[in-house]
């Protein structure tokens, strides 16, 4: 549906995008991570044909966005990082224009009513989008995009100036989407991307750092080998018990509470489980463990992780996430 | 490019701005109607269109003040230009937007002439209404503000700011019809047939004495389709920058 090949973008010598690649299925929601500035924008531009691509090749179900932008463009709705709202018409006056700019040949009023009740926006359809609450314009802008039912919708930062409640709303409809659209989302709130995509891209600086299932680059990444606890006892003691583990390789102490328990960072051999052998030394010692989890990256920690290529910070702190 | 030209022309109506260009319009056209034809007894109406002309060259560029810059402004171009629109669709569909409500303004001239046509025939003097002069100066008129309409588009697709746009339209206007009196102080005679073939303001002339000449009419037409393909190249060179 979606094919990126070694796209890249300069502006003047300033490599904004730096060759990237990645493919988004039919019936695919691919999640585009980065930073600000990273060049998530400029390369849904590129994809959306707002922008040329300095080398590379961007293909819409197959064909090329720069060879046949008028062919390639009727199959993609896009919802800019800022909604492209003409703010002197009114919500219906607005889509009916949108519908005529991609010659659409859906029944229009049907197809513009379906699209106002699935971004919920049919109450305010009559209202001049000046006046419309930045919620309500994300909405309409989403509602551009969904014109004419496109197999493909690249939606930047769709969930940006929302509140919790509508975030979780278009989260759902996204997903809903998601079902038979392919759909481009990008994010820099990683729990949405988290919640949302099947596969995740992830790029910084322009150039592409991840790219896999959302589970598997969890999975990839996390690590059972990884615990942290909280254990209540003198801490030297603790410490030099946990570290005779044959398959510890490091104890960090990241904090104390009430200066009686210690939460430690454990790092034991890869594929090692050591959770039953500091049950039993705590045990035999009676200090008792409070907490133990498996140090399960989050999203946050991937991105960190895989862009700054560090995890653990200096170690100096007590082993503190940077 | 319909779907671009009707919003556009309906967005003239939404805003102050259609009404503001129309009222200027026909207020200053009546005022020179009456200075010129009522006052004076008189039924030429090329004093008219010659202090019209001065008019619309400050007032085309308030029509054509947004057309591109706003949308650069409010990121509705990245609307537009990922749509399955052709750029010249684009293009043409402002330019014909402001084309008709600059025609519509235009027209009122029509309804003076049939206005003073009447009051000349029933005048009993046995005179008639010169329609070949009104005709030579009414097209002279439409061209020049279609020139005027382009090169405002033009110039307001070179920047984000209406007003800029405008002033710089301005500019342009008043330059192309300077060319005139350079060529006047220009003494290098090969730089001064240049300049003199550039005239705008010599060729309308030409129109305003009832001369319809193919050259001219060509001229204007090409003057057109030059500042719409420059709009076109603007926004295909900055999708490429």
């Amino acid at each position: 549906m979606i094919e990126v090949k070694n796209l890249s973008k300069s502006y003047g010598s300033k490599l904004a995008v730096d060759g990237i690649s990645f493919t988004a299925g039919e019936s695919e929601i691919l999640g585009f991570l980065g930073p600000n500035g990273a060049g998530k924008s400029t390369t849904m531009n590129m994809l959306t044909g707002y922008l040329s691509s300095s080398g590379g090749q961007a293909l819409i179900n197959g064909v090329d966005i720069l060879e046949d932008p008028v062919r390639a463009k009727k199959d993609i709705g896009y919802l800019p990082e800022l909604p492209p709202l003409y703010l002197d018409m009114t919500v219906m006056e607005y889509l009916n224009f949108v519908y005529d700019l991609k010659k659409c040949k859906l029944p229009r009023k049907s197809h513009l009513n379906e699209i106002c009740s699935l971004v919920k926006i049919t109450d305010v359809s009559r209202r001049v989008i000046r006046n419309l609450s930045k919620g309500y314009k994300q909405r309409v802008g989403l509602a551009q995009a969904l014109v004419g039912n496109p197999k493909v919708l690249i939606l930047d930062e769709p969930t940006v100036g929302l509140d919790p409640k509508q975030i979780i709303e278009i989260r759902t409809l996204i997903k809903k989407l998601g079902r038979n659209h392919t759909v481009i989302l990008s994010s820099h709130i990683l729990s949405e991307v988290q919640a949302v995509c099947d596969k995740i891209v992830v790029i910084d600086k322009g150039r592409l750092v991840a790219n896999d299932t959302t589970e598997h680059l969890s999975h990839n990444l996390s690590a059972d080998h990884k615990l942290t606890v909280q254990i209540e006892g003198p801490m030297k003691e603790v410490k030099a018990l946990l570290e005779q583990i044959p398959e510890m390789q490091e104890v960090h102490l990241n904090r104390t509470i009430d200066n009686t328990i210690g939460e430690y960072e454990l790092n034991a051999v890869e594929g090692c489980d050591i959770r039953r052998e500091v049950f039993k030394r705590m045990a035999a010692r009676n200090y008792p463990i409070l907490l133990m989890r498996s140090s399960e990256l989050t999203l946050e920690e991937i991105f960190l992780k895989l862009t700054t290529g560090d995890f653990y910070g200096n170690t100096d702190n007590g082993g503190a996430r940077k | 490019m319909t779907a671009i030209m009707k919003r556009e022309f309906a967005s003239y109506f939404t805003s102050p701005l259609g009404y503001v260009y129309l009222a200027v319009f026909y207020g200053f056209s009546g005022l020179f109607l009456w200075m010129t034809c009522l006052s004076a007894s008189s039924a030429d109406m090329a004093a008219v269109f010659l202090w019209m002309f001065f008019i619309m060259m400050i007032l085309i560029p308030i029509l054509t003040m947004r057309t591109m810059a706003d949308d650069k402004r409010q990121k509705t171009d990245q609307l537009t230009l990922t749509s399955p629109v052709s750029l010249f669709g684009l293009v043409a569909g402002k330019f014909l937007a402001a084309f008709f409500i600059f025609l519509i303004g235009a027209a009122i001239m029509l309804i003076y002439a049939l206005g003073l046509a009447a009051a000349v025939n029933n005048s009993g003097s046995g005179a008639v209404f010169n329609w070949a002069g009104f005709f030579g100066n009414f097209v002279g008129i439409v061209l020049m503000g279609s020139v005027f309409i382009s090169a405002g588009i033009f110039i307001s697709s070179l920047t984000e700011n209406q007003m800029i746009a405008a002033i710089g339209s301005i500019g342009v206007n008043i330059l192309l019809c300077l060319f005139d009196i350079i060529s006047n102080f220009v003494t290098v005679p090969f730089l001064k047939n240049i300049i003199n073939a550039l005239s705008v303001l010599y060729k309308y002339q030409e129109f305003t004495y009832g001369i319809f000449s193919l050259k001219n009419i060509l001229f204007f037409l090409s003057l057109i389709v030059i500042f719409n393909f420059l709009t076109m190249r603007v926004i295909e060179r900055r999708r490429w920058s």
